[in-house]
């Protein structure tokens, strides 16, 4: 009953001609989709990553080796035990080879351990903690669309390179803040600039005008948005409000998607500049996707969480094929490893031994509302920062699948 | 003295302003609930989900039917009151002979049940509502820019926050109200319904809460979340003053966004924990709050 | 304000023979022992801590009528003790779980020393507010690795032998965990102490011209409450392997609450009812996302109007014997 089966018109083609030598077990490769379906970050995340990893599976016209492809989707309402209830289940009880996830970085890092118990693969897009290729790596693991350290790189970088020698931060008061402070902080002043100061705001602050005052008073030119979800929302508002991109300074959100620019209104945010690893309108490939896309949910784009939805699903179900199993787990992260990544929305790339995959990332900046065409015509290209300047380098991250 | 403290007197002094912005947010929200559990004895968690209301009651009626701010500040707390009427005659009635806690316990299910319905529609990361024209742009008050709408809030919160502890505490109305809560029997008795007056009390207050919401729209998200994220506050807010005290609970609202604000300042971290120091604090000092009656 | 903070519970009558619940728990333990090949254990050993700590919970406010809204504090806390002792220090199992619960124990006598001076809602704000102030510090400490959580927490062997890796294994050892603080719960409740709770709940002034002390009654029932709840943490830590700030969060006060009231506020199994069914609509529901919330939402309503007594207090005043 947990299960949204989503394999109606699958199972008929599946029964149809399949070859007999392929080793899957359970005779169909199960994918998990287990992610914040509701909470905090379901805009970003929840129904379109769903969404995106359908459309992975259509392109395989619904099976791969002939064995029908079965996708299950969870809410793991950010509450790590739900998340390591479910996946256990999935991956113990459900013959589910692969999840793909999994919200709140607290929640993917206990089912990162999970997965490499259960020797089992786990596909990561949603979280930012950059320990998921560092520390806590593991051989069943790919760590797909971003991390804490590579928006660091791309946005610390093209902003000081673009003049921004001069920051102050706005940190939510959590690990994630802390970790992109100090990782930006690192950056520009390796790029020759300065951090006059920061404010440490808690969890979840509605009100953010007494820290957009403080960063005024800091006199620095670029105010860094060192938070997510809705700090970064009501952050970029009371800045709107006090004048503080009128008063000459510059804001640059380090995690921002396009729902939030979406919600927030050009208005408002026009200016910011913000690191994401995909924009829906960067070609035509990616237009393509949008509209298949669309159709699903209701008129919205994806982002770069959900578009590596797609892509590291089809890589995947890639490695699966190439490698003629769905397991065991370290064999097939092994397989994806070693192929070459190519999809229509990253292009080519590979996956490090660590477990990450390189691709470039971009610096945009949100268009006035005098510049936009239309609905979701909202950034405006300003760097494409190449994976190994994006990435941290791999001695770096203290992985320990990488010391052989 | 403000060198010592790290901060220079203008900015201390936009500080002070900010913490009483935020404050009359705090008092407007925490008088509608001292007017519930002064009348009706019910602690009405569902109150954050009312503010809530209120802010997208506004935004509906503007992406919908065209009506802007002005007429929303007027029509969004009828419609959300009218709603918290409906919701007393259903279901808080049957619990007035009941304990207090399970008051509490409804509208805190309540409360789930409306926000849960919006997130189902509206997901959670909410949605713009512009600040009217008339009340756009800043003024340059010399130790910071005040924006026009933030000055109108604390007018507007000021304005209702006295009207209505003058209606309760110096009216005719007010005084039957004070009375049904102490003797409903002998209120009946002289005539005048009580039933119908508790209604009307419990839709007043729910229309305070939804009018803070029309206010709140322009500067925040319109979300689902923003009541979960205010109603432990403003219950803080309550109980320092006083449960029930009218006057109590506009002062201390009003004390707390200071106090607030100037946690942002030197120990932001905790800004958001100070608010419950503050309750401990007073409850072992003084039991029923600082203007409650034992 | 009244004294006495729930007015409407099932009235247990003292003179009403036993036995039934003898042959009910002997029912359950049965059940309990061949669920795991039935059902998930992962899921089963969550149910169990959970059902623990609306056990404990139900010891303060079903028998001693106070209602706390900062329960989380010692359930969470001791989850962090306890993974930390497991994780940095190499604990055994036994050992970390007694370092959480004695940490859960040591803040509900500090917790419970403040609050109790305090009725009803006010006494509901107090632990609320301690409890808030305590996450604040638990965002804040290193130790808790912040919203990470305590991540990899090892499943030590119990007394450094018996090997908890397996889940069908360590089932058995949470069973027994359960079935012993369930154990001395219902010897509390049906101890001298517990029928003087039960005379404080229902009318505090009598208690108090009998020549009771009712602040150490209060308080005793405090700790004893905190400190199991915190075997339920510590235990819940080495189930999952983690410990992190959902624990600790007020939402999960509010979570205990609903258990102990769907089960039926004042009976001895209703808590575990009400925990399994809990979880079970948090699992099962899992990928109906918001439904989740209002399904919550609705039963909290319908529990309030119609259901007081709960699932297993209804169920007792039907067959007129407590359950």
């Amino acid at each position: 009953m947990e299960m949204k089966l989503l394999a109606g018109p699958v199972v008929a083609l599946a029964l149809i001609g399949a070859p007999a030598y392929a080793e899957i077990t359970g005779d169909v490769v199960r994918i998990g989709v287990l992610t914040d379906m509701s909470s905090l970050y379901a805009d970003n995340t929840g129904p379109g990553n769903v969404a995106a990893t359908e459309l992975a599976i259509e392109d395989f016209g619904g099976e791969v080796l002939g064995k029908r492809i079965e996708l299950l989707t969870a809410d793991t309402q950010n509450k790590p035990d739900i998340g390591l209830s479910v996946g256990g289940r999935w991956f113990d009880v459900e013959g589910v080879d692969v999840i793909a996830g999994a919200s709140a970085s607290s929640v993917t890092l206990a089912v990162q351990q999970l997965a490499g118990e259960k020797n089992k693969v786990f596909l990561i897009s949603d979280a930012a903690s950059s320990d998921i290729t560092g520390k806590a790596c593991n051989a069943n693991t790919v760590h797909w669309t971003y991390d804490t350290a590579s928006l660091a790189n791309v946005t610390g970088s093209a902003v000081v390179e673009a003049g921004g020698d001069s920051w102050f931060f706005l940190t939510a008061d959590y690990a994630f803040g802390y970790a992109l402070e100090r990782d930006v902080t690192a950056v520009v002043e390796a790029a020759g600039g300065e951090v006059l100061g920061s404010v440490r705001h808690p969890l979840n602050s509605s009100d953010f005008s007494s820290f957009v005052l403080q960063a005024q008073s800091s006199g620095a030119k670029i105010v860094g948005l060192a938070n997510a979800g809705g700090d970064t929302v009501n952050a970029i508002k009371a800045a709107s409000e006090f004048g503080l991109v009128q008063g000459g300074q510059k804001l640059a959100g380090l995690l921002v998607f396009v729902m939030d620019i979406h919600s927030l209104g050009l208005d408002v945010s026009q200016g910011l500049q913000l690191t994401e690893a995909f924009y829906w309108d960067q070609d035509d490939k990616s237009r393509a996707f949008t509209e298949r896309y669309k159709k699903k949910m209701d008129g919205r784009v994806p982002n770069s969480i959900q578009a590596g939805y797609y892509a590291m699903i089809t890589h995947y179900l890639k490695a699966v094929e190439a490698l003629g199993s769905d397991g065991p787990g370290d064999a097939v992260v092994a397989k994806m490893k070693e192929l070459e990544t190519d999809d229509p929305l990253f292009g080519k790339g590979h996956i490090r031994v660590d477990g990450r995959h390189m691709h470039d990332m971009y610096l945009f900046e949100v268009k006035a509302p005098s510049e936009s065409q239309g609905p979701y015509d909202y950034y405006k290209l300003i760097a494409t920062v190449p994976p190994e300047k994006a990435f941290r380098p791999l001695e770096e991250g203290e992985c320990p699948l990488v010391k052989n | 003295m403000f060198d010592l403290l790290g901060i220079s007197a203008p900015a201390f002094f936009g500080q002070l302003l900010i913490g009483v912005i935020n404050g009359s947010f705090y008092a407007l929200l925490s008088l509608g609930l001292a007017v519930i559990f002064g009348m009706l004895h019910i602690i009405n968690f569902v109150h954050g989900a009312q503010y809530m209301l209120g802010a997208f009651t506004a935004l509906l009626l503007l992406n919908y039917l065209g009506i802007g701010y002005w007429w929303s500040l007027l029509l969004a707390p009828l419609i959300v009151g009218a709603f918290g009427i409906v919701l007393e005659r259903v279901f808080l009635r049957h619990l007035y002979k009941l304990d207090h806690v399970y008051g509490l316990l409804l509208t805190f299910g309540i409360a789930l049940v409306i926000e849960g319905t919006f997130r189902e529609f509206f997901g959670s990361s909410g949605q713009p509502y512009g600040i009217p024209p008339e009340l756009a742009g800043v003024q340059n008050l010399g130790f910071m820019f005040l924006p026009n709408y933030r000055a109108w809030v604390i007018v507007a919160s000021l304005v209702v926050c006295f009207g209505t502890w003058f209606m309760i505490e110096r009216t005719r109305l007010g005084s039957y109200l004070r009375a049904a809560t102490e003797n409903p029997a002998l209120v009946q008795a002289f005539g005048i319904n009580v039933p119908l007056m508790v209604s009307l009390t419990y839709g007043f207050g729910v229309a305070l809460a939804a009018f803070g919401g029309v206010l709140a729209a322009p500067i925040y998200q319109v979300s689902p979340l923003m009541g979960i994220n205010i109603i432990i506050v403003v219950f803080a807010v309550v109980v320092i003053g006083g449960m029930g005290s009218i006057l109590g609970a506009v002062v201390t609202g009003f004390v707390l966004g200071v106090v607030e604000g100037l946690t942002k300042v030197f120990y932001p971290e905790a800004s958001s924990t100070v608010i419950f120091v503050v309750m401990v604090l007073v409850l072992l000092t003084r039991p029923t709050g600082l203007f409650g009656r034992a | 304000m009244s004294t006495a903070a729930i007015e409407t519970l099932p009235r247990v009558e003292p003179q009403a023979s036993l036995r039934h619940q003898y042959v009910i728990f002997a029912i359950l333990v049965a059940l309990a022992m061949v669920m795991p090949f039935a059902i998930y254990p992962v899921f089963l050993m969550k149910g169990l801590c959970f059902a623990l700590f609306a056990c404990a919970y139900n010891l303060l406010l079903g028998y001693g009528g106070l209602l706390s809204f900062g329960h989380a504090l010692f359930f969470g806390s001791a989850a962090y003790v306890s993974a930390h002792a497991a994780r940095e220090w190499g604990l055994t199992a036994e050992l970390s779980i007694l370092l959480g619960t004695a940490y859960a124990a040591v803040l509900g006598l500090c917790v419970g020393w403040l609050a109790i001076r305090r009725h009803g809602i006010y006494f509901a704000m107090i632990t609320l507010a301690i409890a808030q102030m305590f996450y604040f510090f638990y965002v804040q400490a290193p130790f808790t690795h912040g919203e990470d959580g305590i991540q990899g927490v090892p499943r030590p062997p119990v007394f450094g032998i018996i090997p908890t890796v397996d889940d069908h294994v360590f089932y058995y050892i949470v069973l027994a965990i359960f079935l012993a603080s369930f154990l001395l719960i219902y010897r509390a409740i049906h101890s001298p102490f517990g029928q003087v709770l039960k005379t404080i709940r229902e009318n505090e002034p009598r208690a108090i011209s009998l020549g009771y002390r009712v602040e150490h009654y209060k308080l005793l029932a405090f700790v004893l409450s905190a400190t199991l709840a915190g075997v339920a943490g510590a235990t819940k830590a080495l189930v999952f392997q983690i410990a992190s700030l959902t624990d600790v969060f007020w939402a999960m006060s509010g979570e205990v609450v609903l258990m102990t009231l769907i089960g039926g506020l004042g009976t001895i199994f209703g808590p575990i009812v009400g925990a399994f069914f809990v979880v079970g609509l948090q699992n099962y529901l899992a990928d109906y996302g918001s439904l989740v919330t209002i399904i919550q939402g609705v039963i909290f309503v319908f529990c309030v109007l119609v259901f007081r007594r709960g699932f297993v207090g209804e169920i007792a005043k039907r067959i007129g014997k407590p359950l």
